[in-house]
C-alpha cells in the first residue's frame, strides 16, 4: 500500500516541473512564438530560487524569483526575435546556452550544496481514503499548485477572449494586426509568461526534487518539455498526461534499483531521452495531424510593416 | 523622437560582416560591466582572459588546440544549418566518434599496427555518422524534429561512455578509476611543437577547412544545399531532393564531429575518460553562426572561442573568477549577434514627431 502511494507520488512529483515548462511553453507557442531555449531558462530559475531560499528560507519568495528570472531571460529572447526580427531557432539555442553559461556562473559556489529537508505537506483530508489521504498528503504544494496552472491555462486558451486573441495571433499574426490586435505585444506577453514558468520548473527541481544544486542539473528537461508540446498536438490535458508518463519513466530507475534489478543504471537513466524520440517519431509521423493542430505561424517572423 | 525599423530591399553585405564585431564589442561592454559589478580591476580582468592566456608559445598551442575541435565541428555543422538542418547533437556525435575510435584503440588486435590511428579516425568518423543517421533518418522518415532527437542522443551518448568508463572499459589497473587504460604510443597523434600538446589533429582541422570552402563556393552539392535553405519549395521545383539535403546536412556534421572526437582521445586525453568534452559541439553551434556559415569566417570565430575557453581558466586562477564565465560571454556573443543581425535586413530610421500646430518646414 505505502509502495504505490510513494510511486504515485514520485510519478506526480518528477512530471510536475515538465508540467510548469511545457505548459509555459505551450501558451508560447499558440502565439506563434518557438521558443527553444526552455532548458537555459530552466537552469537559470533553478540558481536564482536556490539562493533565494538557501538566504531566506522562503520556499514561495524562491519560487517567485524563478519566474521573475526566467521571464527576464524569455525577455532577452522576445526582444530579439520580437523587436530585431532574429531567427527564432538560432535565438533559443543561444538562450539554452546563455542560459548554461549564466547559471554556471551565479552558481559557482554552491555546487553540491544541499538544502535542509523541510517537510512541505500537501493536503490533509478531513476523512480517512485509503490510498487517496496519503497520497493527498504527500504531494508537495508546487504539485498542486501546476494543476492549478493546467486549469488556468485550459480556460484561459479556449474558454477566455484573451486566449481567442492569443490563438489568433499564432494562426494568422497578419489577420489579427488587420483587425486592430497589437501582434508584437501579445507575443512578448506569451514569451515572458513562458519564460516564467520554465523558471518556476526549474525551481521545483532545485528547492523540492533534488533538493540541491549542480550544473547543468536541469539533464534535458527544458528539450524535454518542447518534445512534450510537439506529443501534446498544443492540448494541455495531453501535455499533463505526457508529463506524467514521463514522470513514471524517470522513476523507473530508483524502483528498479531498490527491487534489486541488476542492470546499469546508466541505461536506466537513458529512459527518458530514449522515450522522448520514440514519442517524437510516433506523433511526428502523422504529418497531417501535425499541421492540423500546429499554429500555423509558428516560429515564424512577424513584422507590421510600415 | 522614435526608431522604426524598415525592411531593406537588399541584403546588406557591409552589415553581414559588420555584424560579427559589433556583437564582440557589445560582449566586451558586458565583460567590462560585469567585472566592474564583481568588484574586480577591468583591465586587469581583460588582461587575464584575453593577453595571459596566449603570450607564450605554449599559450598559443593550447589556443589552436582547443579552436581545432571548435572549427571542425563548426564546418561540418555550418553545412546542415545552411540549408535549415538544425544538427545541435554534436557533442554527442563528438562523443560517439570518441567511443568508437577508443574501440579500436584499446583492441589488443590492432596494437602494433601502422596504421591504428588511421583505423580510429575512420571509426570515429563512422561513429561521429551513425549517431548523425538516426535524427537524420527519423526527420525523412517519420518527419521527427532534428533537434529534439539529435540533443536526446546527445544525453544517451553521454550516459554510454560513462557506461563503458565505469564498466566494461575501465582500466584494471586504475586503482577503480573512472578512465580506460592509456592509449598506446600508435594510437595517439604525434605532436607538432615540442613541449607542447599542439598535435597533428590540427592539420585534419585545416584540410576540413579547404575541402568544406571548396565544397560550399564551387561545388553544385553544396549550391543544391544552399538553395534548399533558401526555399524549400523552388528546390523543390528544381528538383532537389529535400531528403538528400537532411541526410548531406546531419552527416557531414556527425562526421565532423566524430573526428574532432578522436581528435580529443588520440589527443590531449589519450584515453576514455566520462566526460569526452567540455561542451565543444556546443559551442561549435555559436562558432558556426558567429563565422557566418563561412569556412574562414569560422576560423576566425573557432579562434574567438577558444580563447574565451582559456580566458575562463586564467581568471579563474588568476583572479578568481568563476570559469562559467567563459560559457556566458560565448552565449552573450551568440545573442548579441542574432541581435545586431536586424541591420542587415532592416535599416533603422529615426522618426521625429512633429507637433501639430507647426506647419512643416518646406522641403
Amino acid at each position: 500500500m505505502d509502495m504505490v502511494v510513494s510511486v504515485i507520488a514520485a510519478t506526480l512529483g518528477a512530471g510536475t516541473p515538465l508540467i510548469f515548462a511545457a505548459l509555459g511553453e505551450l501558451v508560447a507557442e499558440k502565439s506563434g512564438v518557438l521558443n527553444l531555449g526552455v532548458e537555459g531558462m530552466m537552469l537559470v530559475g533553478a540558481i536564482v530560487a536556490f539562493i533565494t531560499m538557501r538566504s531566506t528560507g522562503d520556499l514561495w519568495l524562491g519560487v517567485a524569483v524563478a519566474g521573475v528570472a526566467g521571464a527576464l531571460m524569455a525577455l532577452l529572447f522576445a526582444f530579439a526575435t520580437l523587436t530585431l526580427q532574429a531567427n527564432q531557432v538560432a535565438a533559443g539555442l543561444a538562450l539554452a546556452i546563455f542560459g548554461a553559461g549564466v547559471s554556471a556562473f551565479i552558481g559557482k559556489g554552491f555546487v553540491g550544496v544541499t538544502l535542509e529537508n523541510r517537510a512541505d505537506a500537501g493536503l490533509s483530508l478531513p476523512i480517512d481514503i485509503p490510498l487517496l489521504s496519503p497520497l493527498l498528503h504527500s504531494l508537495h504544494p508546487l504539485v498542486y499548485v501546476s494543476w492549478l496552472l493546467f486549469a488556468g491555462v485550459s480556460w484561459f486558451l479556449f474558454r477566455s477572449r484573451a486566449g481567442l486573441v492569443l490563438r489568433a495571433v499564432g494562426e494568422s499574426p497578419a489577420s489579427a494586426h488587420a483587425v486592430g490586435y497589437p501582434v508584437i505585444r501579445i507575443r512578448y506577453l506569451a514569451t515572458l509568461f513562458g519564460g516564467a514558468m520554465a523558471g518556476i520548473g526549474g525551481a521545483y527541481l532545485s528547492l523540492v526534487y533534488a533538493p540541491l544544486w549542480l550544473e547543468g542539473m536541469v539533464a534535458g528537461r527544458g528539450w524535454i518539455a518542447l518534445a512534450l508540446v510537439v506529443f501534446a498536438t498544443w492540448r494541455p490535458a495531453r501535455v499533463m498526461l505526457g508529463a506524467y508518463l514521463f514522470g513514471g519513466i524517470t522513476i523507473v530507475q530508483y524502483f528498479a534499483q531498490s527491487a534489486g534489478v541488476a542492470f546499469a543504471t546508466q541505461f536506466m537513466s537513458m529512459l527518458p531521452y530514449l522515450a522522448t524520440i520514440v514519442v517524437l517519431v510516433v506523433i511526428s509521423r502523422d504529418v497531417a495531424m501535425i499541421r492540423l493542430n500546429a499554429p500555423v505561424s509558428l516560429g515564424k517572423p512577424f513584422h507590421p510593416g510600415v | 523622437m522614435q526608431l522604426r525599423l524598415e525592411p531593406r530591399a537588399l541584403q546588406s553585405r557591409a552589415m553581414r560582416y559588420a555584424s560579427p564585431l559589433i556583437a564582440a564589442a557589445l560582449t566586451l561592454v558586458m565583460g567590462f560591466i560585469l567585472f566592474a559589478a564583481l568588484g574586480k580591476n577591468p583591465p586587469a580582468a581583460f588582461y587575464a582572459f584575453f593577453i595571459a592566456p596566449i603570450n607564450s608559445v605554449g599559450g598559443l598551442a593550447e589556443l589552436f588546440l582547443k579552436a581545432s575541435p571548435l572549427v571542425l565541428i563548426a564546418l561540418g555543422l555550418a553545412v546542415g544549418f545552411r540549408s535549415n538542418i538544425w544538427n545541435i547533437g554534436a557533442e554527442g556525435q563528438l562523443t560517439l566518434g570518441a567511443i568508437a575510435a577508443g574501440w579500436v584503440a584499446l583492441d589488443p588486435a590492432f596494437a602494433d599496427s601502422p596504421l591504428l590511428l588511421a583505423a580510429m579516425i575512420v571509426a570515429g568518423i563512422l561513429g561521429g555518422m551513425a549517431w548523425a543517421a538516426i535524427p537524420a533518418f527519423l526527420r525523412t522518415r517519420f518527419n521527427a524534429n532534428e533537434i529534439l532527437v539529435s540533443l536526446m542522443l546527445t544525453y544517451v551518448a553521454q550516459l554510454l561512455v560513462n557506461w563503458l568508463v565505469f564498466g566494461p572499459w575501465r582500466d584494471p589497473q586504475g586503482f577503480n578509476t573512472p578512465q580506460s587504460a592509456l592509449f598506446a604510443d600508435g594510437a595517439l597523434f604525434p605532436i607538432l611543437i615540442a613541449n607542447t600538446r599542439l598535435n597533428a589533429s590540427v592539420l585534419l582541422t585545416l584540410a576540413a577547412v579547404v575541402v568544406s570552402w571548396v565544397f560550399l563556393e564551387k561545388s553544385f552539392l553544396g549550391y543544391k544545399t544552399r538553395v534548399v535553405g533558401l526555399s524549400s519549395a523552388a528546390a523543390r521545383y528544381a528538383g532537389f531532393s529535400e531528403k538528400r539535403t537532411v541526410w548531406v546536412g546531419m552527416l557531414a556534421g556527425g562526421a565532423a564531429a566524430g573526428l574532432a572526437g578522436v581528435g580529443e582521445v588520440a589527443g590531449p586525453l589519450g584515453q576514455l575518460l566520462p566526460t569526452i568534452s567540455p561542451g565543444y559541439g556546443f559551442t561549435a553551434i555559436i562558432v558556426a553562426f558567429v563565422g557566418r556559415l563561412d569556412p574562414v569566417g569560422i576560423v576566425f570565430a573557432g579562434l574567438l572561442m577558444s580563447l574565451l575557453y582559456l580566458g575562463g581558466d586564467s581568471a579563474q586562477i588568476s583572479m578568481g573568477l568563476p570559469a562559467a564565465a567563459a560559457a556566458l560571454f560565448q552565449g552573450a556573443l551568440l545573442f548579441f549577434l542574432l541581435g545586431a543581425d536586424v541591420l542587415v535586413n532592416f535599416r533603422v530610421r529615426v522618426i521625429r514627431a512633429v507637433p501639430l500646430d507647426q506647419p512643416r518646414a518646406a522641403l
